[in-house]
């Protein structure tokens, strides 16, 4: 069974439709892609299958669980759904430690000392181990980025969804986000990623999905859809954001 | 400037018995009009739509009506509907629902004001509305909201002084008892402002160092 099922998905806002009949599914292991222009519907379709904006028409599925935001078994799927934003959303009042086991002792009602244990070691695995106890306006983007990682990994999630999280980044610390999210994908976790890294989508994704317009134009293994694009729409994406 | 300070040690003993009339229904008046100040601000932000309109109705009928007026209607009108109060307790009761729309107003501009991002952040990883609030919303819109509450504090301690209408002999009209029978209008007046000063400037102390810690705890 598929870990999350979209199915002819249909989202507006008031009286527009942004999402038009969508539908993939994610297995379990798998790293997707989602690339696509601006505006094209890629994070709203992602913030969907966690059930942070609600959808109008289909079906979004998660181990066969329907995501309905007005259910109480929403918060219970989140748990298992982790997300990683373009804009970290770390709780700045609490420490890069804090903040990974927030969810863990406080949602999830692990133990104390075990979860500390556990979110001290993510740390150090994403490169943090010396900025454990450091507020995130004292880290950098970058590293602010990898404590966020840090806080999705601690929720031991299923699959992790990721919008855009180098988009805000400046250029420099780009790389140390995605060799993390490339060494998560090597050790199987599923992971669904917005991106506009070509790069790392024709390195690390198993699936590259070309949303334009609200509409799912193509989708493939990277070297088809990111070298041999069939449909039209993808190839004018492509030729404008990749150098020739 | 003599004669002031020689006629000090008569009058103060009598000017703090008012004292100590004000702080107890500012002390009281504070705690009431913070906790309704909170309730009527979760409504507000709850986004369930009849919570939030009586909430806002409430704000703007209180905030309507001048606050001696509301002292007036629950000491005076009240007894009427059976419902009799003592003067302080009157006073405490009516100055908190005549302040609680100002501190939900704070309250509700500190939560608005944090990033949509941070509740997008705790609803990710699964918290509901109540973590939500108490372990990410309110910690950081307590930081926005200080300044403005002190201020409120600062008003309500003053506004004390609408207490003596309902026959509560705090410092404002124990010092006008005091100045009709003696005729040193100078000299009690002096003292009374000044009494209210002393009280006014360790609030706002208080408050100065509250957020200087916040803000290093960040």
């Amino acid at each position: 069974m598929s870990i999350i099922e979209l199915r002819n998905i249909r989202k507006s806002f008031g009286t527009v439709e942004v999402i038009h009949d969508v539908s993939f599914s994610v297995e379990k292991g798998e790293v997707v892609c989602i690339i696509g222009p601006s505006g094209s519907g890629k994070s709203t379709l992602l913030r969907c299958i966690n059930g942070l904006e609600t959808y109008q028409g289909g079906s979004i599925a998660v181990h066969g669980q329907r995501v309905d935001t007005g259910s109480s078994a929403i918060r219970q799927l989140r748990t298992r759904v982790a997300m990683v934003f373009q804009r970290f959303n770390l709780f700045p009042h609490r420490t890069a430690l804090e903040n990974v086991a927030e969810g863990p002792i406080f949602v999830k009602k692990e133990p104390r000392e075990e979860v500390l244990k556990r979110s001290r070691d993510l740390l150090t695995r994403v490169g943090l181990g010396a900025k454990i106890d450091a507020y995130p306006a004292q880290l950098s983007g970058g590293q602010q980025q990898r404590v966020a990682i840090a806080r999705a990994l601690g929720m031991k999630p299923d699959a992790i969804l990721f919008d855009e999280p180098t988009s805000a980044l400046d250029p420099e610390l780009v790389g140390e986000v995605l060799a993390v999210m490339r060494s998560l994908a090597d050790e199987g976790m599923t992971m669904v990623v917005v991106t506009h890294e070509m790069g790392f989508a024709r390195e690390v994704a198993d699936r590259v999905l070309f949303l334009d317009g609200g509409v799912l134009v193509e989708e493939g293994p990277p070297d088809e859809v990111l070298s041999r694009p069939q449909n039209p729409r993808t190839q004018d994406f492509l030729r404008r954001i990749l150098p020739s | 400037m003599t004669h002031f300070l020689s006629q000090v040690p008569t009058y103060l003993p009598i000017l703090m018995q008012g004292v100590y009339l004000t702080l107890l229904v500012t002390l009281g008046a504070f705690v009431l009009a913070t906790a309704l100040g909170l309730v009527w601000a979760f409504m507000r932000v709850s986004g369930i739509a009849p919570l939030a309109w009586t909430a806002r109705t409430i704000i703007v009928i209180v905030r309507g009506i001048p606050g001696i007026v509301t002292l007036f209607y629950i000491y005076f009108v009240l007894p009427d509907l059976g419902l009799s109060l003592t003067a302080v307790q009157a006073a405490i009761i009516g100055l908190g629902i005549a302040y609680s729309p100002y501190m939900a107003e704070v309250f509700r501009s500190g939560i608005e004001a944090i990033d949509r991002g941070q509740t997008e952040a705790a609803l990710s990883i699964g918290m509901g509305w109540g973590l939500l609030m108490r372990r990410v919303v309110l910690p950081q819109a307590i930081r926005v909201a200080l300044p403005p509450y002190g201020s409120t504090m600062v008003m309500l301690l003053k506004d004390s002084s609408l207490a003596s209408t309902i026959t509560v002999a705090e410092l404002s009209l124990q010092g006008k008892l005091l100045a009709s029978s003696t005729f040193e209008n100078t000299t009690i007046f002096t003292m009374v402002a000044l009494i209210y000063l002393a009280m006014s400037l360790p609030l706002t102390a208080f408050n100065g160092w509250l957020e200087r810690r916040l803000r290093q705890a960040r």
